[in-house]
């Protein structure tokens, strides 16, 4: 059964269509781009997956179930911005997901602490905006869940910390959870990417696995991207 | 081991050719076992179920054969592999053909000219 489906999906903003009408299905055990431009309406989808937001009509269902709290124990959030309090430590976080969720997995997010060196004894003021983007990634993450929903998780960190961020994704695969990454740098990403889901205007524009698109047009992703999206 | 993809073909196609260099090259010997799917989704930094798929074709090419609790290993049979190497070498002399065509060399000029090479290469090792 599909992990997350949506059916005419729509949200708008006063009269201005975020969505219009998306149907999307998603299998588990993939790996899925949600690519398009900016206000393409990448994040509102996010949001309405995670349940921060509701749609104005048609259906989203994780699981078979519409998003609430059921789904929230199933669904791994990162969002764009980063909700890391300052003046707290990474241990306070720890113990925070270990609290909110049953699915984390605290000794999983401590060896991932553990590899890249941080002190959990540190507080989030001191740490950099890369390293706290990784903490955020982290904790996401080592929760076992079903639907991991990443909004952004590359932008604004360098290419090495990019790299680490790539590899822990595949280091987590299970065959059993989805993961959908929302970006615009497409092209350090999509050889982790399964299936590429083009969002242009609230609708979807294409829906493919990687190299279908490769072995049909002869170029990457982002050269395809490009095409389609020129300004 | 540096993994490159070009960014105009399919990734698994890719992997796949690049494995089999690695078994034809002995770097992956007869009868070698195979690092898993995940060990090598995460070395070549690519999505798992592209590895997968890159297997299984290689595994369908009789280059690879998986045992079902132990994982997958090269093939023992020396005679599938020299098959696969003179394949090889067959598809990289045609690319090679082509691009002298290209510049304006006949099969039988470029033969000559690798025949030239070959005797001073040779003499050079002497």
């Amino acid at each position: 059964m599909a992990i997350l489906n949506c059916s005419k999906l729509s949200k708008y903003y006063g009269n201005k269509a975020a969505l219009n009408g998306i149907d999307l299905s998603i299998e588990p055990g993939r790996i899925v781009g949600l690519l398009g431009p900016n206000a393409s309406g990448k994040t509102t989808l996010i949001k309405i997956c995670a349940g921060l937001l509701t749609p104005s009509s048609g259906e989203a269902y994780i699981g078979g179930m519409s998003p609430g709290i059921e789904t929230k124990a199933v669904v791994s959030y990162l969002p764009e911005n980063s909700y890391l309090n300052n003046w707290m430590k990474v241990s306070h976080m720890l113990a925070f997901f270990e609290d909110f969720y049953s699915d984390f997995n605290l000794a999983k997010a401590q060896e991932m602490l553990k590899n890249l060196g941080i002190d959990e004894n540190q507080s989030l003021k001191s740490l950099s905006k890369g390293t706290k983007e990784k903490v955020q990634l982290i904790l996401v993450m080592a929760r076992e869940a079903k639907l991991y929903l990443l909004d952004e998780p590359i932008g604004g960190v360098d290419p090495a910390a990019r790299d680490y961020i790539l590899n822990t994704i595949i280091k987590n695969y299970n065959p059993e959870a989805s993961v959908i990454i929302s970006t615009h740098l497409i092209y350090d990403i999509e050889q982790v990417l399964d299936d590429v889901v083009f969002i242009k205007n609230g609708e979807i524009a294409l829906n493919t696995p990687v190299d279908d698109l490769r072995e049909n047009h002869g170029m990457s992703v982002d050269a395809y991207f490009r095409e389609v999206f020129r300004c | 081991m540096t993994w490159q993809f070009s960014p105009d073909r399919p990734i698994y196609l890719q992997l796949q050719e690049q494995i089999k260099l690695m078994i034809v090259s002995g770097r992956h010997p007869p009868g070698g076992k195979m690092p898993a799917v995940r060990d090598l989704a995460e070395n070549a930094a690519v999505n798992p179920n592209t590895v997968q798929r890159a297997l299984t074709e290689l595994e369908r090419e009789g280059l690879l054969h998986s045992q079902r609790t132990s994982g997958r290993y090269v093939t023992e049979d020396k005679t599938v592999i020299e098959k696969t190497k003179s394949e090889l070498a067959s598809e990289i002399v045609e690319a090679f053909l082509k691009k002298m065509e290209a510049i304006g060399y006949s099969v039988k000029e470029t033969a000559d000219i690798i025949a030239g090479e070959a005797e001073v290469s040779s003499n050079g090792n002497t």
